[in-house]
């Protein structure tokens, strides 16, 4: 899933201070996962938003809404009737639903409430890793399904550097090397016979540095 | 024992501390109540393990939010008894009403109460 972060009330606030009218929107996908951005999150944000303009004295109508998906376009749509009202709408969807929500309502200022922080796992409640850098040409069935792209701080394909040490990379002891990770793997499934194999260079033009990416499906294109 | 707290305290039964969620936190405190104080079994005895524990994050994360908005962060606690002690149910319940008195009521009180008349 997207992990997200929520973003501390007070950077909201200064966003958000000059508008009287509010529509705080979450979403229902990832964002609910990480307990970031759902229907709940929307609750506590709204409220604590609520509280701070009584507290200044100011009339402001803070609202809740949150929908199935704010990254696409029928989803979003739900708020077509009623967006106008808004002078302000604070979407606490990742970055790609902020944005989506943006540009639907292009005179409406969209405000970010969280921080998009990368794509993961739920390693236990409150704890969430990363695992993918969405680099455009997976390469896991070579590295045993651990990703070093995402995983070794140096995105080596052919690790691990000399910094590996028991297991922990150099970077930081909390963190696992992620070539320490793929020889065990490896050696689990018995394929460390990828491991001899020297990786050849990689295509990165399907990485970020291409600039924007995009996916187009002519068989399911309509 | 027929002890006495202050009458100011309005008891809201649930089943576990656990239940108690920032939302509902927030949501008193939004529609006027001067203070909010939880009261959990002793840490290490809820009966379902974490109850309590979680509680008391919680009651932190309320802390942290009321202070961002500018309101005192005080007026949430969490305490913990075991539930067979009624004195420290009374001083608790003591100990939160001082505490309050000298903060004074809930600063958007006034507006709350104004909004839920116009709603009527
Ligand atoms: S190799 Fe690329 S696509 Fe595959 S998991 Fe790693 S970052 Fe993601
Ligand atoms: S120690 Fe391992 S994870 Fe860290 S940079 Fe080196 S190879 Fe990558």
């Amino acid at each position: 899933m997207i992990v997200a972060d929520k973003k501390p009330v007070e950077e909201i606030i200064e966003y958000v201070k000059d508008s009287s009218k509010i529509l705080v929107l979450g979403c229902n996908e990832c964002v609910t996962v990480c307990e970031a951005g759902g229907k709940k999150e929307v609750g506590v944000l709204a409220s604590a938003l609520r509280m701070y303009f009584a507290n200044q004295g100011k009339d402001a109508t803070v609202d809740e809404r949150t929908l199935e998906r704010q990254c696409d376009h029928e989803y979003l749509e739900e708020i077509r009737d009623i967006a106008d009202q808004y002078e302000a709408i604070v979407s606490i969807a990742c970055g790609v639903g902020i944005q989506f929500t943006a540009e639907k309502y292009h005179s409406i200022p969209v405000y970010p409430g969280v921080n998009t922080r990368f794509l993961g796992v739920t390693e236990q409640r409150g704890l969430w890793t990363e695992r993918c850098q969405a680099c455009g040409t997976c390469i896991l069935a070579y590295t045993g399904g651990i990703c070093p792209v995402s995983r070794c701080a140096k995105r080596i394909l052919n690790g691990p550097c000399g910094g590996s040490t028991k297991g922990s990379c150099e970077i930081n002891k909390e963190v696992p090397c992620a070539w320490q990770l793929i020889i065990d793997r490896l050696k689990a499934i018995d394929r460390l016979d990828l491991y001899e194999k020297l990786f050849p260079i990689k295509d990165w033009s399907t990485d970020r540095a291409g600039g924007p990416r995009k996916v187009e499906r002519e068989d399911v294109k309509i | 024992m027929r002890l006495t707290y202050p009458t100011s305290v309005k008891i809201v039964r649930v089943p576990c501390t656990g239940k108690v969620d920032v939302q509902h936190m927030l949501r008193a405190m939004e529609k006027g109540a001067d203070g909010i104080y939880i009261v959990g079994c002793k840490e290490g005895e809820c009966h379902y393990k974490y109850g309590n524990l979680r509680a008391r994050r919680r009651v932190e994360q309320v802390q942290k939010i009321l202070n961002a908005v500018g309101m005192q962060s005080e007026r949430v606690q969490m305490y913990n008894l075991s539930s067979s002690d009624a004195p420290l149910f009374v001083k608790y319940a003591e100990e939160m009403n001082d505490r309050i008195k000298k903060l004074g009521p809930n600063p958007i009180k006034a507006r709350a109460k104004s909004k839920d008349q116009q709603a009527a």
